[in-house]
Formats: C-alpha cells, sequence, structure tokens
C-alpha cells in the first residue's frame, strides 16, 4: 500500500498539526514539500487537490482531504482511534468538545498574536500592538477556563490524551516562544498540561521542523 | 428515558444547529431558556454547563457538552440508525469528507456570513454604524467560498458525497438569517448552491427548526 502524501510547508502550525498526528499513529507517510514563497498552493495542481488553495493536503489512496483537524481525524481513526475514544460515545463526546474549544476558542485568539509578533517584523508591516494587547486579555479569560479543566483532569477530555491536547500543540509552540509564555505559565495546571504535550517523542520530532521564527530568521522563508 | 436537554434559544445559530440534528434523529428534547438579559449565560449554574458562559450548553444524564458542532455529532452518534446515519460512521472515506466539510463551514463559510450579520445586524442594535468595508470585504470572501462550493455540488448532489451528512445541515442556521439581508443577492450566481439550499430548507427537520426560531423571534 502506498503510504499516505502530506503536501505543505512543515513550519505551517496547520501542518504540525497533521505531522503530529502522522507520528503519534506511527503511520507511513511521505511529506511534499511546498513553497508558500513560490505560491506553489495556488497554481492549479494544487488547486486539484485543495480548490481552497491551501496546505496540509492529505492523499491516502484515492481519499484527499484537507482542513487540518479533518486530516487529523482521518489518521487517527485509521491508525489510533484510541486517540478519538471512538469506542466510547461519551468519552469521544468530549475529545470533540476540546478539539471544537481549539478551534473556535483559542486558535482565533492566539493565531493574531504569533501573526503580529513573530511574523509581521519578517515582512516590514507594522505589529498592531492593540490587537495583541486585546488579544493577551481574551487569552486570560480562556486560560482561566482551561486551567479550571486541567485542575480536574489530567487532560483535556478526560485523564487519557487525545486529539484534543494534540490538536493544541502546533499554534501553541509559536505563541511559547512569543514574550507571552509567561501569560501561559501564571496557570500551573495548563503550564504541566503543555509540558506534559512537549514531552511526547511526536511533539519533539515534530518540532524539530519548527524554527521559532518560522524559519525567516535563517533565510529558510517558508 | 429523560429527554436530552439543550439550554439556549433556538433564536441562536448554535443552537439552532443542535435541534436540527434532534430532529433529524428524531430524539426527544427539551428547550430550556437561558437569558441573556438578565445575563444567565454568566450565572455559576450556566458556567457549570458551558463554562465559557455561551449557549448552547447540552445535557445527557450525567453528560454535560458545549460547543454546538461536538454537540451535533454526539448526538447524530448516539441516535444512529442504518437510515440516519448522518456521520457516515462505518465508512471511513465518507466519515472523513463530513469532517473536511464540516470544517470548511465552521471555518471558511460561517466567519465570513457572521462578520455580515454582526456587522448589518448587530452593531445597529447596539447603536453603532455598520462598517461598509469589513462587509464588503466577508462578502468577498464569501464568493470565493460559493465559487468552491458551486463546482462540487456540481459533481456531488450534497457536500460530501451523494449522501446527506452533518455537513450540509450545520450550515442552516447562519444562512437562514443571511438570506434576510440585501446581501443575499450574492448567492444568485450560484444555481448548484440554491438548489442545495432549497432541499435543505425542505426538510421536515429544518422547517419545524424555523418554525421554532419564528416563534422565538415573535414572543
Amino acid at each position: 500500500m502506498a503510504p499516505m502524501k502530506l503536501y505543505g510547508w512543515a513550519v505551517s502550525p496547520w501542518m504540525a498539526r497533521v505531522l503530529v498526528c502522522l507520528e503519534e499513529a506511527g503511520a507511513e507517510y511521505e511529506l511534499v514539500p511546498m513553497s508558500r514563497s513560490g505560491g506553489d498552493h495556488r497554481q492549479p495542481e494544487h488547486l486539484a487537490r485543495n480548490p481552497f488553495g491551501e496546505i496540509p493536503v492529505l492523499e491516502d489512496g484515492d481519499l484527499t482531504l484537507y482542513q487540518s483537524r479533518a486530516i487529523a481525524r482521518h489518521i487517527l481513526r485509521k491508525y489510533k482511534p484510541e486517540l478519538l475514544r471512538s469506542d466510547n460515545l461519551q468519552e469521544s463526546a468530549m475529545v470533540d468538545v476540546w478539539v471544537d474549544v481549539d478551534a473556535h476558542q483559542l486558535e482565533p485568539i492566539i493565531r493574531p498574536v504569533v501573526f503580529n509578533v513573530i511574523i509581521k517584523p519578517f515582512t516590514g508591516s507594522d505589529c498592531d500592538q492593540d490587537l495583541v494587547d486585546e488579544s493577551i486579555e481574551k487569552l486570560k479569560k480562556t486560560l482561566e477556563v482551561y486551567e479550571a479543566r486541567l485542575s480536574t483532569s489530567k487532560y483535556l477530555a478526560g485523564d487519557f490524551v487525545s486529539l484534543a491536547d494534540l490538536t493544541h500543540f502546533s499554534f501553541m509552540r509559536y505563541f511559547m516562544a512569543t514574550q507571552y509564555a509567561e501569560v501561559v505559565e501564571a496557570y500551573p495546571h495548563v503550564k504541566a498540561w503543555w509540558e506534559a504535550l512537549l514531552a511526547r517523542p511526536s511533539v519533539k520530532k515534530v518540532m524539530a521542523g519548527m524554527p521559532p521564527d518560522f524559519g525567516f530568521g535563517s533565510g529558510n522563508i517558508p | 428515558m429523560t429527554p436530552v436537554k439543550v439550554f439556549g434559544s433556538v433564536a441562536f445559530t448554535n443552537v439552532a444547529r443542535v435541534l436540527v440534528c434532534l430532529e433529524e434523529v428524531g430524539a426527544d428534547y427539551e428547550i430550556v431558556d437561558i437569558d441573556f438579559h438578565v445575563k444567565e449565560h454568566k450565572s455559576p449554574e450556566h458556567l457549570a454547563r458551558n463554562p465559557f458562559g455561551q449557549v448552547p450548553a447540552f445535557q445527557d444524564g450525567d453528560l454535560m457538552l458545549f460547543q454546538s458542532r461536538a454537540i451535533s455529532r454526539y448526538v447524530l452518534s448516539k441516535y444512529r440508525t442504518d437510515e440516519v446515519n448522518l456521520l457516515r460512521e462505518g465508512s471511513p472515506e465518507e466519515s472523513a469528507l463530513v469532517d473536511v466539510w464540516l470544517d470548511v463551514e465552521a471555518l471558511q463559510y460561517d466567519p465570513a456570513m457572521s462578520s455580515v450579520f454582526f456587522q448589518h445586524r448587530v452593531v445597529p442594535a447596539l447603536g453603532g454604524m455598520p462598517d461598509e468595508g469589513i462587509i464588503g470585504e466577508s462578502v468577498e470572501k464569501l464568493r470565493k467560498v460559493l465559487d468552491v462550493y458551486e463546482a462540487r455540488l456540481t459533481k456531488h448532489r450534497y457536500l460530501a458525497g451523494d449522501f446527506l451528512s452533518l455537513a450540509d445541515l450545520s450550515h442552516f442556521p447562519e444562512t437562514y438569517y443571511f438570506m434576510e439581508m440585501p446581501y443575499a443577492a450574492v448567492f444568485d450566481s450560484y444555481p448548484r448552491v440554491r438548489e442545495w439550499l432549497e432541499d435543505l430548507f425542505a426538510r421536515p427537520a429544518i422547517k419545524k427548526v424555523v418554525s421554532l426560531m419564528a416563534k422565538d423571534f415573535s414572543g
């Protein structure tokens, strides 16, 4: 059986979200590197895979998938369903809750901070400090919810690691490279949970391909 | 068997999403209103159900859930039958495509629409002026998304394939409100998308939720 192919650039947090799941699953895959600055994602060849012109894209036999969390679910359903708790209705519901919390509550707050604080200086745009400050205030309120949750269970969906935890890694990796990491570290259970994620072999492996400056500093622009 | 409980008014798109799923599977449920005017959504009782102080929250016995698409998945899985399998459980390829198009709805379609709704309806209600720049940008984003939908729905009857799924149903609530705004004309250029929407809006489950939403506004 041909290995799955994952298209994109490894520094992308959306790409890294999927890479962590591939590594956790121990699945065979081939990373097909694409160039963001070269506009590979806007070429007809890529639009045929993903009409939204985005990465990552997964090819698994005849199946072509996009949207990073949908790809992650497919990989885990196929190779490591315990990370979705597919066999337990209540537990899988909790996994789904916290995957959506990442998508709708956390990522929308930390993404603009990462973009303004890390990327904009390299692309010659001004950091929108008001937006960053607003986002940090929202983040504190959101982290209170995470802290309360992680005070009662070891991981987000329960006392078991799941996609709910793994999905958080990639954007947090970049956020925690900014001066605002201390905001997260002020919440002891969130901090411990984050450190547990960082200790996972899959996370260490994927993080090696994610320089904190997205590659801009070393000239390896994605 | 105790009916499941949905906390929040059906006027909210995220609550309506869950109700459509409950109606599709024919489950017994009860709606418990949460009164935003008296800040009930920030009360300790409600925060115990939804720690973000939002609606919906959902209770099935001891299980308390929030995030409308997570609740929807639970409902469709719990009450699944051979005839009503809207997550396409049992078929890895089909359920993967449902996941793709549900995320497209959540992360591409819905934000563009809700941005327009917020500027056009919510901002004036709060005493402000709609930002036409934001509206224009959001309508453009929506157009690009609809270009993709038109092509997709030209090849398949529904978004994930030739079968109805949660991915299609999840589009209903935000679309329902969008169609009441002048910007609805953006859909005029997309005949297959319009047919797909007409198909959805003709479903008894959706008609039932629409009637609940209409009652809610007039009440």
